[in-house]
C-alpha cells in the first residue's frame, strides 16, 4: 500500500528534477553575470542529491486519496537520471554564452521535467512530468522566433501535449480497472495499455508518428536543438522499458525505425535534419533491445541511450557551432570548415566515429549489446536489418555529415572557431565518447541488470570494421569517380550496384509521388477540417439555431415539451 | 476552527469548547443568516447617499460568512440543526433545517457574496448612475437573501417564497445593465422565470394535496409510501422542470446567456456564481433527500433522460461558445456547460457522481466568479467586452489577464487546478456504473473548453494592442485584490481538497442517504491507491 521509507538523500526526499524546477524559477529575477554559474551548479546540485540517495521509493506526496511517489530510485532510473543530468550539465555550458533568460529558464525546466518523469513512481506524477516536457521545450522551437519555428513549435506541441493527453487517459482507465497508479509494467492488449503504448510511442517518434521530430528540432535555436535531441524521445525510450520490456511488436517497429530514416537521411541537404532522422534511426536500435525483453536486451537499450545522447548531442553541438558561425547548415553551401575551425571539426569528427561505432568509441560497446542480444535471441531478420542499419549510419551520419561541413569542396568561408564554452561542451563530450569506448567497465556496471559482456571480442570488432569498411570503400570509389554531386541529391551509398545507378531517379520518383500524395493528403485534410468547421458554426455559432435569443413563448414550450416527456417517462 | 471556537464561546457565553451545541446567540445563528441581509437590503434603500448603503452591505457581506462557517462548524461537529423559525413547532411551523449539504452551500454562497461586495464600489461607480446606487446595493442584499434562505429553509413553500425573492432581485439587478438589450433579457428572464417558478409551485401543491405537510422532513416521511402514485411522480415532474428552468438545464437555459452578458459586472459574478447552483442544490434535495434515491428505479427513464440532457449539455453549449463574440455570453455558454457536469454528477446517483457534482459546484462557482470579475476588470478599464478587441490586452493588463488564465485553466480542468479535482470524481462516477461514452463526453467537453478560454488567451497575449486595449486605465487595486484572491483559492483547492472535494464527499453521503435514512447501498469507492508494491 504505502511506500516503504528508506533513508533519504542530501535534500531529503526531494527528487534531482525538482531541483532543477524550482532552481530554474529563479533564473528571471538573477543578474546576468549571475545567471552562467548558478546554471551549471543546478545540474551538479541535483547530481549531487542523486548521487547521496538509497534505491527505493521516496519523496511520497499525498494529493487527495491518492499518493504520489515523486522519487523512485533503482538501476532503471539511476541509468537514465545520470545521463539526463550530464546532458543538462553539458548543454548549459554549450549555451553559456546565450543571453536573456527565457531560453535558460525553459531548457531548465524542460531538464528538470525529463528528469523527474524518469524518477515517477507512479503515472500521475509521470503525466506532470510529461507535460512539462512538452510544454517547456517547445519554447527553445519559439526561441527562433521565425515564422517557420513558431508553425512547427505549435505543431510539436499539438503532438506532444497529444501525446500526454493519452498517457492521462490510459493512466484513469487503468486506474478505473485495477485500483493503482503505479508506474510498472503494462499489457499492450488492454485499452489502458494500448493507450498508455501510443503516448510513449508518439514521444519516441514510432514510424508515421516520427513527422514531428524532424519538423521541429531542425527549426529550434542552435543551443536548443542540442537539449532537445536529448531528453524528450531518451524520456520515451525509458518509459517504454519501464513500462513495454519485452513487448513482441516492439521489435519490428524498432527494426523499422532503424532502416527507412537511412533513405530519408542521404537525401536531406539540411544536416541537423540529417541528424534528426539519425536520431530516429538510433532510437530504432533502442526499442528493438526493449522488444527483445532479455536483461541483455534491457541493459544494451540502457547503454546505447546513455551513449547515444552523448554523440548526439556533440554531433548536434557541432552542426550548431557552424550553424552559429556560418548562419547555415546547407550541406550543398558548406565545406572546408577545418581550415579554420579545426577543433570543432576534430570534435565532430569523434561524435560521427561514436555513432559510427567505431571500436573504441562509446556507440561500439552500447550497439553491439543489443545486436549480440538480437543474434543470441534468433531474430535473425532484425539482425540483418539492424546490421544495415550500422552501415548506413556510417554513411548518413559518420561521413555525410563531417565530410560536407568540414571537408569536400571548399566553399571559401573562414568563419571563426566556435566560442570557447562551446568548445569546452564539445571537448566534455567527446572525451566522454573515447572514454566510454575505451573503458566501457563503468557504463556496464550502471546498467539495469548484471550483465557479463565483452565488447571486444575478435568477433565482435571484425564484423563492425568489416561494415565500416565496405562503407568507407564504397564512398571513397563514389568520390574518385566523380559520382558524388555536390548538392547531394543521390548520394546513397549505402546499398548495391543498383541503387547507384538507379538510386537516384527511383528515390526522386518515389520522393514526388510522396510529396504529390502527401500534399493532396494534407488539402483533404485541411479542406475536411474547414467543412468541419465551417458544419461547427453553421450549428453553433451565434446565428445558429443554438445561440439565437429566442422569443420568450419558446421557452414555456420547451418546458411543457419537456414536462411532458417527465411525465411520460414517469408513468410507463 | 478556533476563531469560531472562540465567536461560539464569546457568543454563547460557554467554557472554552462546548460539549453540545452551545446556547444563547449561536442558536440563532440560522435566523440571523436571512435576517441579516433583509435587514440590510431595508437599510441599503432607506439610505439615500450609495456609500453609506455600500457600508451596510459590506458589514452585512463580512458578518455573512462567519455566521456561515460557524453553522458549517456546528453542522460537522454536532450533526443537523434544527431551527423553529418564530418558535412555531415543525411540521406546522417554518423549520430551517441544515446539515451538510446546505451547510457547505452557505459556505459558499456567502463567500462569494464577500467577495463580490468588497469588489463592488468602484465597478458599480462605472457602470451605474449615483442616483440608483442605493437601489442596487439593496438588490444585491435581496438576492443574497433570497438565495440563503433557498439554501437554508427546510420548508417546501418557503422555499418557493424565497425563490421569488432573489428572483425579483435578479430581474431588477439585471435591468440596471448599461445596455439597453439588458431590459429586454430581464424582461424575458422575469416571464420564464415565473414560468419555473409556477411549475414549482404547481409541483409542491401536488405533493400537499398528497400528503398535507410542506415540510420537507415531513414530506419524505409521508411520500414514502405513497411516492409511486401518479400524483407524487408528477409531483416531481413539476418540481424537476421548474428547477430545471432556474439551473438553467440545456435546453431550457435560454434566458441566460443574455441575461449574463447584459447584467452588471457585480451582478453577474455573484449571479453566475450562486444563483444556478442553490437551484441545483433544490433539485437535489427533492431528489435524493425527500424521494431518495429509490425513486430512481421508478423513474428510471427520467434519471436516464436527465443523464443524456446534461451530456449534451455539456457539448453542444461549450461549441456555441467557441463561437460566441462577446467574451461574457461566452462565459455565460460555458456556465450552460458547467451546469451539464454538475447534472451529470447529480443523475449518475452513485456517491463518487454525486461528490463530483457537488464539487464542481462548488469550483465552477470559484471559477466562474474569477473569470466574471476579471472581465469586470477589463470592462471597468477599457470598456471592452468584445472577445476581437481583447488582443494585446495580456500586455497591457497583465495581472487581469493572468488571473483570466489561470481562472481559465481551471474551466478546462487542468490538473492542479479546482476543476481537475471535481472532473476526476465526475470520471470515477461515471467510470463505476461502466458509461465509458460519459467519460469520452466529460473529455471532449474539457478539450472544447481549450478552444474556447485558448482563443481569449491566445489573442490576449500573443497579438499587439489595440484601440481601447492599448491604453487602459489601471484597475482598482481592490478589484485586482478580489480576482487574484478567487484564482488563488483555484489552485489552492486543486491540491488542498478538504473543502472542495471532503465537504461534498461528506455531503453526498448525507443526501443518498435520505430524510427517511433509505437504505441506499453506497457504491464501494476505492480508497487508497497502492503503489511501487
Amino acid at each position: 500500500m504505502t511506500a516503504e521509507m528508506v533513508p533519504t538523500g542530501a535534500l531529503g526526499g526531494l527528487s534531482p528534477g525538482l531541483i532543477l524546477i524550482i532552481g530554474a524559477l529563479a533564473v528571471p529575477f538573477l543578474k546576468e553575470q549571475a545567471r552562467g554559474p548558478y546554471l551549471l551548479l543546478l545540474p551538479v546540485l541535483a547530481f549531487f542529491q542523486l548521487m547521496s540517495l538509497d534505491h527505493g521509493l521516496m519523496g511520497v506526496v499525498s494529493v487527495f486519496d491518492i499518493e504520489l511517489v515523486t522519487l523512485r530510485v533503482d538501476r532503471l532510473s539511476f541509468i537514465f537520471g545520470t545521463i539526463f543530468l550530464i546532458a543538462t550539465l553539458l548543454s548549459m555550458i554549450y549555451q553559456y554564452h546565450v543571453k536573456g533568460w527565457m531560453e535558460h529558464t525553459a531548457g531548465m525546466i524542460y531538464a528538470g521535467s525529463a528528469v523527474g518523469a524518469v524518477f515517477s513512481g507512479d503515472l500521475v506524477s509521470l503525466f506532470l512530468f510529461w507535460e512539462g516536457t512538452a510544454i517547456a521545450s517547445v519554447f527553445l522551437i519559439w526561441a527562433t522566433r521565425t515564422p517557420e519555428a513558431m508553425a512547427a513549435g505549435q505543431r510539436y506541441l499539438i503532438v506532444q501535449v497529444g501525446s500526454g493527453v493519452l498517457l492521462l487517459a490510459g493512466t484513469m482507465v487503468h486506474y478505473g480497472q485495477t485500483g493503482s497508479l503505479a508506474f510498472d509494467s503494462f499489457d499492450v492488449e488492454t485499452t489502458a495499455g494500448l493507450l498508455i503504448f501510443l503516448s510513449f510511442g508518439i514521444k519516441c517518434a514510432f514510424p508515421l508518428m516520427h513527422n514531428w521530430l524532424q519538423d521541429a528540432y531542425p527549426q529550434a535555436t542552435v543551443t536548443g536543438t542540442v537539449m532537445l535531441s536529448a531528453f524528450t524521445t531518451k524520456l520515451a525510450v525509458y518509459a517504454l522499458a519501464r513500462g513495454f520490456a519485452g513487448t513482441e511488436i516492439l521489435v519490428p517497429i524498432g527494426a523499422v525505425m532503424t532502416a527507412f530514416p537511412i533513405f530519408y537521411a542521404v537525401i536531406e541537404n539540411d544536416l541537423r535534419r540529417v541528424l534528426a532522422y539519425s536520431l530516429n534511426n538510433q532510437l530504432g536500435f533502442m526499442v528493438v533491445g526493449i522488444g527483445i525483453g532479455t536483461e541483455l536486451a534491457v541493459s544494451g537499450a540502457a547503454a546505447h541511450a546513455f551513449c547515444h545522447i552523448l554523440y548526439k548531442a556533440l554531433l548536434f553541438m557541432s552542426m550548431g557551432a557552424v550553424l552559429l558561425r556560418t548562419g547555415t547548415v546547407k550541406g550543398s553551401e558548406l565545406g572546408g570548415l577545418y581550415r579554420t575551425m579545426p577543433w570543432t571539426a576534430t570534435f565532430c569528427a569523434i561524435g560521427a566515429a561514436s555513432i559510427s561505432a567505431f571500436p573504441l568509441f562509446s556507440g561500439f560497446v552500447s550497439k553491439s549489446l543489443i545486436i549480440s542480444a538480437a543474434m543470441k535471441e534468433g531474430y535473425f531478420v532484425t539482425w540483418l536489418v539492424l546490421l544495415f542499419a550500422s552501415a548506413g549510419v556510417f554513411h548518413h551520419s559518420g561521413i555525410k555529415i563531417p565530410f560536407f561541413a568540414f571537408f569536400a569542396h571548399d566553399s571559401g568561408m573562414r568563419p571563426k572557431e566556435a566560442p570557447t564554452n562551446m568548445l569546452i561542451a564539445m571537448a566534455i563530450a567527446a572525451t566522454l565518447c573515447i572514454g566510454i569506448g575505451v573503458f566501457p567497465g563503468p557504463l556496464y556496471a550502471i546498467l539495469p541488470y548484471d550483465v557479463s559482456y565483452h565488447a571486444y571480442s575478435l568477433e565482435h570488432v571484425i564484423t563492425q570494421l568489416q561494415l565500416l569498411i565496405f562503407s568507407a570503400l564504397a564512398f571513397t570509389v563514389l568520390m574518385r569517380t566523380g559520382l558524388y554531386p555536390p548538392e547531394l541529391r543521390s548520394t546513397n551509398l549505402d546499398s548495391d550496384w543498383i541503387w547507384r545507378k538507379g538510386g537516384g531517379w527511383v528515390l526522386g520518383r518515389l520522393e514526388a509521388a510522396w510529396r504529390g500524395a502527401s500534399a493532396a493528403l494534407q488539402q483533404g485534410a485541411i479542406r475536411g477540417v474547414q467543412r468541419f468547421v465551417a458544419n461547427l458554426y453553421k450549428a453553433h455559432g451565434p446565428e445558429s439555431a443554438l445561440a439565437r435569443t429566442r422569443p420568450s413563448g419558446y421557452m414555456a414550450l420547451w418546458m411543457t415539451l419537456l414536462l411532458g416527456v417527465f411525465m411520460l417517462f414517469a408513468f410507463i | 476552527m478556533s476563531l469560531i471556537q472562540a465567536i461560539s464561546a464569546a457568543a454563547g457565553g460557554a467554557a472554552a469548547v462546548p460539549a453540545g451545541p452551545a446556547l444563547g446567540l449561536i442558536e440563532q445563528l440560522p435566523g440571523l443568516q436571512v435576517a441579516l441581509p433583509m435587514l440590510g437590503a431595508v437599510l441599503a434603500a432607506l439610505l439615500r447617499p450609495g456609500w453609506l448603503a455600500y457600508a451596510v452591505m459590506l458589514v452585512v457581506a463580512l458578518l455573512s460568512p462567519v455566521i456561515s462557517f460557524a453553522i458549517l462548524h456546528e453542522v460537522l461537529a454536532y450533526g443537523p440543526i434544527s431551527y423553529e423559525m418564530g418558535g412555531w413547532e415543525p411540521p406546522v411551523g417554518i423549520e430551517y433545517r441544515i446539515d451538510e449539504a446546505n451547510a457547505f452551500l452557505l459556505v459558499l454562497v456567502s463567500i462569494m457574496m464577500a467577495m463580490v461586495t468588497i469588489y463592488a464600489p468602484r465597478a458599480t461607480a462605472s457602470e451605474i448612475p449615483a442616483r440608483l446606487h442605493s437601489w442596487y446595493y439593496a438588490m444585491l442584499l435581496i438576492c443574497f437573501c433570497g438565495l440563503q434562505g433557498m439554501a437554508i429553509t427546510g420548508d417546501a413553500f418557503n422555499i418557493f417564497v424565497f425563490m421569488e425573492i432573489s428572483s425579483l432581485a435578479m430581474y431588477a439587478l439585471i435591468a440596471m445593465g448599461k445596455d439597453r438589450r439588458a431590459l429586454v433579457a430581464a424582461y424575458q428572464y422575469l416571464v420564464i422565470g415565473t414560468i419555473g417558478a409556477t411549475f414549482y409551485v404547481l409541483g409542491i401543491g401536488l405533493a400537499f394535496a398528497l400528503t398535507g405537510t410542506l415540510n420537507l422532513v415531513d414530506l419524505a416521511v409521508k411520500l414514502d409510501p405513497v411516492q409511486d402514485s401518479r400524483g407524487a411522480l408528477a409531483a416531481l415532474a413539476f418540481i424537476s422542470v421548474g428547477i430545471g428552468l432556474k439551473l438553467a438545464l440545456f435546453p431550457l437555459h435560454l434566458w441566460l446567456p443574455n441575461a449574463y452578458a447584459f447584467a452588471p459586472s457585480v451582478a453577474t459574478a455573484l449571479i453566475a456564481s450562486t444563483a444556478t447552483k442553490v437551484a441545483v442544490y433544490i433539485l437535489v434535495r427533492f431528489v435524493y433527500s425527500v424521494y431518495g434515491v429509490d425513486i430512481s428505479e421508478t423513474m428510471a427513464y427520467d434519471t436516464a433522460f436527465v443523464l443524456l440532457l446534461a451530456s449534451i449539455a455539456m457539448i453542444a453549449p461549450s461549441l456555441v461558445a467557441v463561437f460566441q463574440s462577446n467574451v461574457k455570453r461566452m462565459l455565460a455558454y460555458s456556465s450552460v456547460a458547467q451546469i451539464g457536469y454538475i447534472m451529470v454528477g447529480v443523475a449518475l446517483l452513485n456517491e463518487a457522481g454525486l461528490t463530483g457534482g457537488l464539487s464542481h459546484l462548488f469550483n465552477h462557482a470559484i471559477i466562474k466568479g474569477c473569470l466574471f470579475l476579471a472581465v469586470g476588470c477589463v470592462v471597468y478599464s477599457t470598456g471592452i467586452t468584445k472577445i476581437d478587441q481583447m488582443a494585446g490586452l495580456g500586455r497591457t493588463m497583465p495581472l487581469t489577464m493572468g488571473a483570466f488564465v489561470v481562472a481559465g485553466l481551471g474551466l478546462i480542468g487542468v490538473p492542479g487546478t479546482a476543476g481537475f479535482v471535481s472532473k476526476w470524481y465526475l470520471i470515477q462516477g461515471a467510470a463505476e456504473v461502466g458509461y465509458w461514452w460519459l467519460v469520452a463526453a466529460i473529455v471532449i467537453a474539457s478539450l472544447i473548453a481549450v478552444f474556447y478560454v485558448g482563443r481569449v488567451v491566445e489573442l490576449a497575449w500573443f497579438r499587439e494592442a489595440r484601440g481601447a486595449a492599448a491604453s487602459p486605465r489601471a484597475p482598482a487595486p481592490e478589484m485586482l485584490a478580489v480576482t487574484w484572491a478567487l484564482a488563488l483559492a483555484v489552485l489552492y483547492f486543486g491540491f488542498q481538497t478538504d473543502i472542495s472535494a471532503g465537504v461534498p464527499a461528506q455531503a453526498a453521503e448525507v443526501l443518498l442517504n435520505g430524510y427517511t435514512g433509505g437504505a441506499m447501498p453506497v457504491a464501494e469507492t476505492q480508497g487508497g491507491v497502492s503503489l511501487g508494491e
